[in-house]
């Protein structure tokens, strides 16, 4: 992160004079004025801003909002506060930001400056330090944002109480003095740069302050634009390499996670359920709504599954419904349609696609007047639903006057998927429900982000897999494995070679010919167990797909066995 | 995952249930039924009105259409020789139909064409989208199956056999198509009878096949290229004729096809009405009229008209909007039984409730309207229900005669303002009707200096516009106008004798001819001031006195008539105003509402804990809120292991710390927990997604603030 050194006033002075130039040595005076100039102008700038975000506010109002609106959604909220390349505060970066929320006790504190004095300077002793601590401030906001460190001193706090990540340094890559040294340089150039005006004025009317900050605002936000291809285009992002594996957590599963989030007490219960009830007085309306011929779909944080059953509980079990999960991993429109087709329908038969299926529905829905359908789509926006033709055939089944969708949609790009031809099939009715209530059911089938289960699913397969074979199979994986492992610091280790697995082999008496060595791996390849690579000498090259830690454990678990 | 229900008992709701859940919420007031049964034949006389106005639209450009396509093969019915030598060329008649950018209203425009060339030109119609076609194999079948059907559906009765050949049978080429035709025309010139052909549509003894691109843009260009050529080929044998319909300009036609393919065509260009237009004419048929009780307010025209100008320019989504007004009024509105046509009024007045009436009396319209009555009358209106309703079938009466006024005046306001050089009132009439509903539009900067201009204006233009007003005002149904109708006549009278004294009138001349001499704007507005100086000092002429009380007295109308609706009493029966309602549920922001749940919970939960001013957020707050915080200080990828352990600070800060040691690992564990959850909450909104880069890193989706 950056490194902040104490340093007198008279030094940044003299820094920043010898860069000028000579002629603002001579006159300390005009310095300092150009200095307060900067300041000045810094102040424009957030004034601009402002000026810009109200502009937006009067085209939102243009719109017609009425920010009394004493329920509704946070509409009152300008485009551009959402949306905007607006520049975090880097310099204070996520563990301070924890730290500040935290609000440790004083006795942290303390042990704050023991550790790194630097701190000391955050805080500006006298007002001759105004100036300085300015400069620092500038210094903060040209720090790129790509280099997003983690934060060091919280780390060392938090981490003393465990030795074994101590023992390491875990930095892959450190801000050197020289890149501070390289913030201060570019401070002291825009301070030159802002001499020049600041010479002029003297001589000829003031350039008009606004147009300058205008221009100045301008070039911030190119300079956005280009930190975020800057930021995107490098493959280099510097991080902490500590992994979850190091901290020695037990792994968790999902019914122990389930286990212990029951004992974790929902916050916010009351207020959680005032929602709530607010949301189910519209039910009513809801099924007006649809009746006339409008479709509905839910939006807001919070999981509206809950929501939506209710309202299928309350309001339609005298009539056909369907209702789809929409998070399920393996949902498909061809198995929506096929419900509709075999159950609603009672259609036997297969379709040769499902645009013939969805014809088919479509007929016997004109056809027959008195067939309803009430389809309840529970996260409309998943990964399996939310492809293109998935979503026309979708739109095109809720065109029909007699099937009544009801959706909801998370994710936050969710409304990309519809073109405006396909809002119009949808015709839409947007309902803000935000609830609070936890994703359960929606996140329990995704494994991907949970380092934890997927680990602990890849294991478990595997030994599942490996009982089955026999014990000269297990030997063959083993010796894989383990020559995996051994080289597990070699980043481009590209596999082991299959003429040395053989020799390897042999020589533990686990296979006597290569075609028996062969047909063992076709073995472990159709189970996935592991993959085959072709190197560019045209040899063969064996990997086990799974990584390092998942291995460990499950040769400590094969020792066990034995 | 999906299930199906079926309810156990298998009986069907009553036809009724949409009155039923009209009925279901407003338990508090009666009439329910009522309201109900009078939203929907306001809508469905509303919605035939649109269609009406729609069809009259596109009449101009259908009866081109057809003139066209029964002129493109004409020589081939007549098979002259003319038609042989043209043939040569091979080019099929294309006819390049220009809709505009509002996709969703095509589909109408397509459907009304339809209907009007079965009718008239040819039964032999394919509509294709791209879609549909993929590959030209897609295209042919498709092609042929719409063909073949039509066929059935034409002469069912005369053979069954024909609905046997199911379409996946037939061999797709266009020899088959050809063979079909042909076999079909034949018949039809052997098995007609004298009658059919007396019919207008079978005046063509081989009518054209037409074929109907709706969206040609999304073709990929070897499905249209193939398809041109191959069927060029044939156009011999086949009175083949495209339909583009095209929703950008018709220069797309060449960039899709290269020339050797567009030669086959002999294109003439179509271009329908603009949506624009098309509202304009809504607008002026829909809103600008006393025909239908229910009015929509200020705010809320501003939403519909605005999410018509900067989002889709659909027609049709206009529609839905006002469709949508309407339930909303009529569903949260008790008192929008009153809102009917003014027969009905008296008898739905009388029959009131005295909840009914208790909620007249709540009405803010109504309660400044009593504020200003003498005080007898305010305790006659506030006790005694039987006053109340004979005032407020005076004041719905009042009502409706101020609307019809209204719509005059506007018109005629707006017949002046929009002559006017700049249209500070702007130029159409929906702009003019905002400004008037919002607020008293006297009081604007806008009018006064459009009527600064209407003081400026020659004798030419002022006289067309008193013309104007008096025909407006003569065809309006207000009984009001005979007095100004009169007045406006005197005018136009004193105008015609200043023309016949116009040999006096020597000042103006002098300088009417000076200002002719300049002619850059600058030195005409400097003379114009200066003008205006030497007049207030001068005795001004006859025209000019004239012309400043026309315009006088057109102010003084607008002051009389074009009151906001705001202030007239009872508004909110007929009114419509819950704009917020409206956007909120047409153009919905989901982005916004996540991020201010996610940065600002006490929105939503209202809780003091939660409370925190300046953008901050407490350390209290729901776990995914502290996680989103958290993350927005990372750059591309963040790491794990250190989101958790500062997720970990906050989080045990939050909490009391814990003397009884023992359980903290068991605390650790439910905050590790707890993490995942969020974690994984942040993944399904699209916050987050896995990375490979590194291990036990996660890459960020968004930019910036959000």
């Amino acid at each position: 992160s950056l490194q902040v050194k104490f340093v007198p006033d008279e030094d940044v002075l003299k820094h920043i004079a010898d860069d000028a130039g000579t002629k603002v040595r001579k006159d300390k005076a005009q310095l300092s004025v150009s200095m307060k100039r900067f300041v000045k102008k810094l102040e424009d700038i957030s004034d601009n801003e402002a000026q810009e975000i109200l502009e937006e506010k009067n085209y939102v109002a243009a719109l017609g909002i009425c920010a009394q609106d004493p329920v509704g959604n946070g509409s009152n909220i300008s485009g551009g506060e959402v949306y905007s390349f607006q520049t975090p505060k880097r310099s204070s970066k996520m563990a301070e930001l924890a730290s500040e929320l935290a609000q440790t006790p004083e006795q942290k504190v303390a042990s704050d400056h023991s550790n790194c004095p630097e701190k000391m300077a955050k805080t500006p002793q006298s007002s001759s330090n105004f100036m300085w601590a300015e400069i620092v401030w500038k210094c903060n906001l040209k720090k790129k944002e790509f280099v997003s460190t983690t934060p060091y001193r919280l780390r060392k706090r938090l981490a003393a109480p465990d030795p074994y990540l101590e023992s390491e340094s875990e930095y892959s890559a450190s801000c050197s003095e020289e890149e501070d040294e390289e913030d201060q340089k570019e401070v002291s150039t825009v301070l030159s740069s802002q001499k020049i005006p600041g010479k002029t004025t003297a001589a000829s009317t003031p350039p008009p302050r606004n147009s300058l900050a205008k221009k100045i605002k301008e070039e911030k936000m190119g300079n956005l634009v280009e930190e975020y291809f800057e930021a995107h285009s490098s493959s280099k992002v510097l991080t902490s390499d500590r992994t979850l594996q190091k901290l020695r957590k037990r792994r968790l599963n999902q019914q122990t996670l389930h286990d212990l989030l029951k004992k974790a007490p929902l916050a916010y219960a009351a207020e959680i359920k005032d929602l709530n009830q607010q949301h189910e007085s519209l039910f009513s309306k809801w099924m007006l709504q649809l009746h006339l011929g409008f479709n509905i779909v839910l939006y807001g944080l919070g999981s509206k599954r809950d929501l939506l059953e209710k309202f299928r509980t309350s309001l339609l079990q005298d009539s056909v419904h369907l209702v789809v999960n929409g998070y399920f991993p393996s949902i498909t429109v061809r198995s929506i349609l096929n419900s509709i087709t075999e159950e609603v329908l009672e259609h036997i038969g297969t379709f040769r696609s499902p645009l013939d299926q969805l014809e088919f529905i479509i007929k016997r829905f004109k056809e027959d007047s008195s067939l309803e359908l009430y389809v309840l789509i529970h996260n409309l926006d998943s990964q399996m639903l939310r492809g293109e033709r998935s979503q026309q055939i979708l739109a095109q089944l809720s065109s029909l006057p007699s099937i009544y969708l009801i959706a909801s949609i998370d994710h936050i790009n969710a409304p990309l998927m519809w073109d405006q031809a396909k809002l119009s099939l949808y015709n839409w009715l947007w309902y803000e429900t935000t609830t609070f209530s936890p994703y359960v059911e929606e996140t329990s089938y995704e494994n991907s982000l949970l380092v934890q289960q997927s680990g602990s699913l890849a294991l478990s397969s595997l030994m599942h897999v490996l009982h089955s074979l026999t014990p000269n199979a297990r030997g063959i994986f083993r010796l894989l494995a383990q020559h995996q492992l051994a080289k597990k610091d070699n980043p481009s280790y590209p596999g082991l070679s299959f003429h040395d697995f053989y020799q390897q082999c042999r020589e533990a008496f686990l296979v006597n010919s290569d075609l028996t060595l062969r047909a063992q791996l076709t073995e472990f390849r159709d189970h996935k167990l592991i993959r085959t690579k072709r190197g560019a000498d045209g040899v063969e090259y064996l990997l086990i797909p799974v990584d390092d830690s998942t291995l460990t454990d499950f040769l400590e678990k094969e020792d066990e066995d034995v | 995952g999906c299930f199906v229900f079926k309810p156990s008992t298998k009986k069907r709701r009553s036809s009724e249930k949409t009155a039923h859940d009209f009925r279901s919420r407003s338990d508090d007031s009666e009439d329910t039924e009522l309201r109900f049964v009078t939203c929907q034949s306001l809508w469905t006389q509303i919605k035939s009105e649109t269609e009406q106005i729609q069809e009259d639209l596109n009449k101009q450009l259908l009866d081109n259409l057809v003139n066209f396509l029964s002129r493109s093969h004409s020589e081939f019915q007549e098979k002259t020789t003319e038609w042989t030598c043209r043939m040569k060329f091979r080019e099929i008649p294309t006819a390049a139909l220009v809709l505009g950018v509002n996709v969703t209203d095509h589909d109408l425009t397509f459907r009304g064409l339809s209907d009007v060339l079965q009718d008239n030109v040819t039964p032999y119609i394919a509509l294709l989208e791209a879609k549909d076609c993929p590959g030209i194999k897609n295209l042919m079948q498709k092609l042929m199956g719409q063909l073949m059907n039509c066929d059935v559906d034409v002469d069912s009765l005369e053979d069954e056999d024909c609905v046997q050949v199911s379409q996946n049978r037939i061999r797709c080429s266009m020899s088959s198509l050809i063979s079909w035709y042909e076999s079909v025309t034949k018949k039809t010139d052997s098995e007609t009878p004298s009658k059919k052909r007396n019919s207008s549509s079978r005046q063509w003894q081989s009518p054209p096949v037409v074929v109907i691109f709706k969206d040609m843009e999304s073709f990929t260009t070897k499905v249209l290229q193939d398809f041109i050529v191959i069927s060029s080929q044939h156009i011999c044998e086949l009175p083949l004729v495209l339909i583009f319909g095209i929703a950008t300009s018709p220069m797309i036609i060449h960039r899709l096809l290269p020339h050797s393919v567009s030669s086959l065509l002999c294109i003439e260009l179509f271009q329908s009405l603009s949506c624009k237009e098309h509202l304009s004419t809504i607008i002026d048929k829909l809103l600008l009229t006393s025909r239908f009780p229910f009015k929509l307010g200020g705010k809320v025209l501003q939403v519909l008209i605005n999410i018509f100008l900067y989002h889709d320019f659909s027609v049709q989504n206009f529609i839905k909007g006002f469709q949508l007004c309407i339930v909303e009024h009529f569903y949260s509105q008790p008192l929008s039984v009153l809102c009917c046509q003014l027969v009905d009024v008296k008898k739905r007045v009388y029959s009131l409730s005295h909840d009914q009436c208790e909620n007249i009396r709540r009405l803010p319209s109504f309660r400044r309207y009593v504020e200003n009555q003498e005080s007898g009358k305010q305790i006659a209106l506030l006790t005694y229900d039987s006053f109340l309703k004979e005032e407020t079938e005076k004041l719905l009466e009042d009502l409706h005669v101020y609307h019809e006024n209204y719509v005059s005046i506007l018109r005629c306001l707006h017949v002046l303002t929009s002559s006017l050089p700049k249209y500070p009132l702007g130029k159409q009439i929906r702009e003019l009707h905002c400004a008037c509903l919002e607020n008293r539009v006297w009081e604007t900067e806008e009018y006064e200096s459009s009527l600064q201009l209407a003081r400026m204006l020659n004798k030419t233009d002022l006289v067309t516009m008193l013309q104007q007003c008096v025909e407006i005002l003569m065809s309006s149904s207000g009984k009001e106008f005979d007095k100004t109708v009169e007045k406006l006549k005197e005018f136009l009278t004193q105008f015609q004798n200043l023309e016949e004294a116009s040999q006096e009138r020597d000042v103006s001349v002098s300088s009417q001819k000076e200002l002719q001499k300049k002619t850059d704007l600058y030195h005409l507005q400097k003379t114009l001031l200066e003008l205006k100086e030497s007049r207030r000092s001068k005795k001004l002429t006859k025209f000019e006195t004239l012309r400043f009380e026309v315009v006088d007295y057109i102010d003084s109308l607008v002051r009389k008539y074009l009151v906001p609706a705001d202030d007239r009493t009872l508004h909110e029966i007929v009114y419509f105003n819950a704009a917020t309602i409206l956007r909120g549920h047409l153009n919905a922001a989901p982005r916004t509402a996540l991020h201010t749940a996610l940065n600002n919970p006490h929105w939503y939960l209202k809780n003091q804990a939660l409370k925190c001013d300046g953008g901050g957020i407490s350390n209290k707050a729901p776990d995914i809120c502290i996680v989103y915080k958290l993350h927005l200080e990372c750059g591309r990828l963040i790491n794990l292991v250190d989101w958790l352990e500062a997720f970990s600070t906050v989080v045990m800060a939050a909490e009391e710390p814990n003397a009884d040691a023992a359980s903290s690992d068991q605390v650790d564990d439910i905050i590790h927990a707890r993490f995942i959850r969020a974690v994984s909450e942040l993944e399904l909104l699209g916050f987050i997604k896995p990375s490979k880069q590194k291990t036990d890193h996660v890459a960020r989706l968004t930019w910036g603030g959000c």
